[in-house]
């Protein structure tokens, strides 16, 4: 079988994921060449997971967010705004040396963020206000309160036990430690790969092309990690902590999106609200809880960010709402699981909840002859109907 | 006998506009009653809300001589009242499966979380879409992408589970070819036989006079009258839909106002 007939077999989606894989080898070649060389070097990867950690942290939020056809705008500033909250509250208002200190307000920081998100999600989904103009709004007003209570000041340092989450020395794992995590990952994403083989969901060259290509993307990653040494020493710093963060939470909910009742939902109400209400969905509370998890991951991304940065500053978070949105990829529509559209996001954030996307026949599946009087689906900016966008109202 | 189904005084206003006015009806289990009347009659507003999808502005419902409050599409699934709607409600991103179990999803707890029970719901949708279309097998397939008599399998599977008690038709007929058109007629004389209670609405006066055994017309919100299906004519059902006028075989009861009251 030649290579042609090989990428013929594979499965639209499928083929659209290695794509990207490949394309993400391509742009750091590219780099490296531009940079003379710089760009593959073990520090060079190790800032680069850290920096973009945050920004693919929100993303999985931001990706759930666009599905059921809403925005969010406010993400930068929630992340300002929770982080000057966990700033002032460590280092102002808290004895600094209580070691319950960090550990209480990192927890305020979480539970502010979700609060915001509940009101910013109540505003949109029960009151019925569009979410453009709600994040709008939260965008100015969450950073206007963080100049409020900060004064324009900014406050530093953190306590030693905050500083774990930031990925800078005391933030990584170290090199044993990073490659037995390696090495569970791997098996969990080989064995998620075979799982999907047998029931036939996957083909056997892309699980062969996906599992060689992760395998080899995980274990390069760390081996540069870990040859990134800690100064005046030859210890490896190791995985840092955010990158940890960031694949376990979007584990999490990438299972959540697969595997449980919510999942369905998130992209029913982004198909079509009206028919997902009146067959029983909760909508409301579906986009509630959305908005809701995108406030929470606000309040990680502000962790990460200001145990990072060892300070809380009035800037923190600035302009990366449209980081995130870039990051999401929706291709100037918003995904609905059709064919030619999907909501996996851009290379660097490679690690999304990857909801299962069902483009077109599966392996084996006999399709009907093409039925003539269908109406096509409208190829982009081609004649596609203008629909009123949806608004959600109480009946 | 006690109906099943009793709409008592059904009033639902937009803005100064009165959808239904003081509309009542009653369905027995194991019968079709037909409701038919123009676009903007009032047909579809009283079944919104009898499936939950609207709230009246005043009116009662009953099931079996209960009042019940039915403030949400889920409330009515609990209660056995589900609707076929004529766009049929399916979401096109999902399968077939995801179609039949969406928004009462079976679950189990692993984690102190409920997750889906896969496995369950295709066994228990396979059989039920089966039952319905014994030629359907692409479970998997976005029904987004099947043709319209599989989507129609997949929305009727959905509405007649094993607890449905009273079942709403939105035309169900209308967007079908011939022989899916015969086999909505088989489906809706085997649901009788179940004992359901059938609400179908449509503008086919022939099937509906063929399907039915009580017809009820409505125009302007009212209920113009009630009449045995067996006993009336095609021009029956015309001159209620169009001049209000009641044949002289029409029924008493609930509903049945004849056009001296109206003008009074």
């Amino acid at each position: 079988m030649s290579w042609h007939d090989v990428l013929r077999t594979l499965d639209p989606r499928h083929k659209r994921l290695l794509a990207l894989g490949a394309s993400l080898v391509v742009i750091w070649v590219v780099f490296d060449l531009l940079s003379g060389g710089l760009f593959f070097s073990p520090r060079n990867f190790y800032n680069l997971a850290v920096q973009s950690s945050t920004v693919a942290l929100l993303t999985v939020g931001m990706v759930l967010v666009i599905i059921t056809r809403n925005i969010d705008l406010s993400v930068g500033s929630v992340l300002g705004l929770t982080g000057m909250v966990i700033a002032i509250l460590q280092i102002e208002v808290f004895p600094a040396a209580a070691g319950w200190n960090w550990p209480l307000t990192l927890a305020i920081g979480l539970i502010a963020g979700t609060l915001i998100g509940l009101w910013q999600g109540f505003l949109v989904a029960y009151v019925g206000i569009p979410s453009f103009v709600v994040t709008l709004a939260g965008l100015l007003i969450f950073r206007g309160l963080t100049f409020e209570i900060s004064q324009g000041q900014t406050f530093s340092p953190f306590q030693a036990g905050y500083r774990i989450f930031g990925g800078g020395q005391q933030g990584s794992l170290g090199e044993a430690a990073s490659w037995i995590v390696g090495g569970v990952a791997l098996v969990v994403l080989l064995g998620a790969l075979a799982r999907r083989l047998r029931s036939g969901e996957a083909s056997l060259p892309f699980t062969l092309l996906g599992g060689l290509f992760a395998s080899a993307l995980t274990l390069f990653m760390i081996y540069q990690f870990n040859a990134y040494d800690r100064p005046r020493t030859d210890l490896g710093y190791g995985i840092p902590s955010p990158l940890l963060l960031l694949t376990l939470a979007a584990t999490w909910i990438g299972l959540f999106v697969n595997r449980a009742p919510v999942g369905r939902h998130v992209y029913a109400v982004g198909q079509n609200l009206e028919a997902a209400r009146l067959v029983g969905v909760p909508v409301r509370r579906v986009v509630l809880k959305v908005f809701a998890l995108m406030g929470l991951l606000c309040a990680v991304g502000a962790v990460i960010t200001t145990s990072r940065l060892n300070a809380g500053t009035t800037n923190l978070g600035t302009l990366l709402e449209l980081n995130v949105i870039a990051g999401c990829r929706h291709r100037g529509r918003f995904p609905r699981r059709r064919p030619g559209l999907d909501p996996r996001g851009h290379p660097r954030c490679l690690c999304h909840p990857e909801p299962r996307h069902r483009h077109g026949p599966h392996r084996g599946e006999q399709l009907p002859p093409p039925d003539p009087h269908r109406i096509r689906p409208h190829r982009r900016g081609v004649g596609r109907p203008y629909r009123r966008p949806q608004v959600l109202r109480s009946p | 006998m006690k109906p099943l189904l009793q709409i008592e005084s059904m009033t639902k206003l937009f803005g100064g506009v009165h959808a239904l006015e003081e509309v009542s009806l009653d369905l027995h289990s194991g019968e079709v009653v037909g409701v038919i009347g123009h676009n903007g009659a009032g047909k579809s507003t009283l079944m919104k809300i009898v499936s939950g999808a609207l709230r009246p502005d005043h009116g009662r419902i009953r099931i079996d001589g209960e009042t019940v409050t039915l403030d949400s599409p889920i409330r009515a699934h609990q209660l056995g009242i589900e609707m076929i709607f004529q766009d049929l409600a399916l979401l096109d991103n999902l399968n077939a499966t995801e179609n039949f179990f969406l928004g009462r999803e079976l679950t189990r707890s692993f984690l102190g979380f409920r997750w889906n029970d896969a496995q369950r719901m295709q066994t228990i949708a396979k059989e039920a879409i089966h039952n319905i279309n014994p030629h359907f097998h692409r479970f998997r397939t976005e029904v987004g992408l099947l043709s319209g008599g599989q989507r129609q399998s997949v929305a009727i599977a959905r509405a007649v589970h094993l607890d449905t008690r009273v079942l709403i038709m939105d035309e169900p007929t209308a967007a079908l070819g011939p022989e899916e058109t015969e086999m909505v007629r088989q489906l809706v004389l085997r649901l009788k036989k179940r004992a359901l209670g059938i609400f179908l609405i449509g503008h086919d006066l022939q099937d509906i006079l063929r399907l039915s055994d009580r017809i009820v017309a409505m125009r302007g919100g009212r209920v113009v009258g009630t009449v045995e299906a067996a006993r009336a004519s095609e021009d029956d059902l015309l001159g209620m839909i169009i001049s209000g006028k009641v044949p002289a075989a029409a029924l008493p009861g609930p509903g049945a106002v004849t056009l001296d009251q109206e003008k009074d």
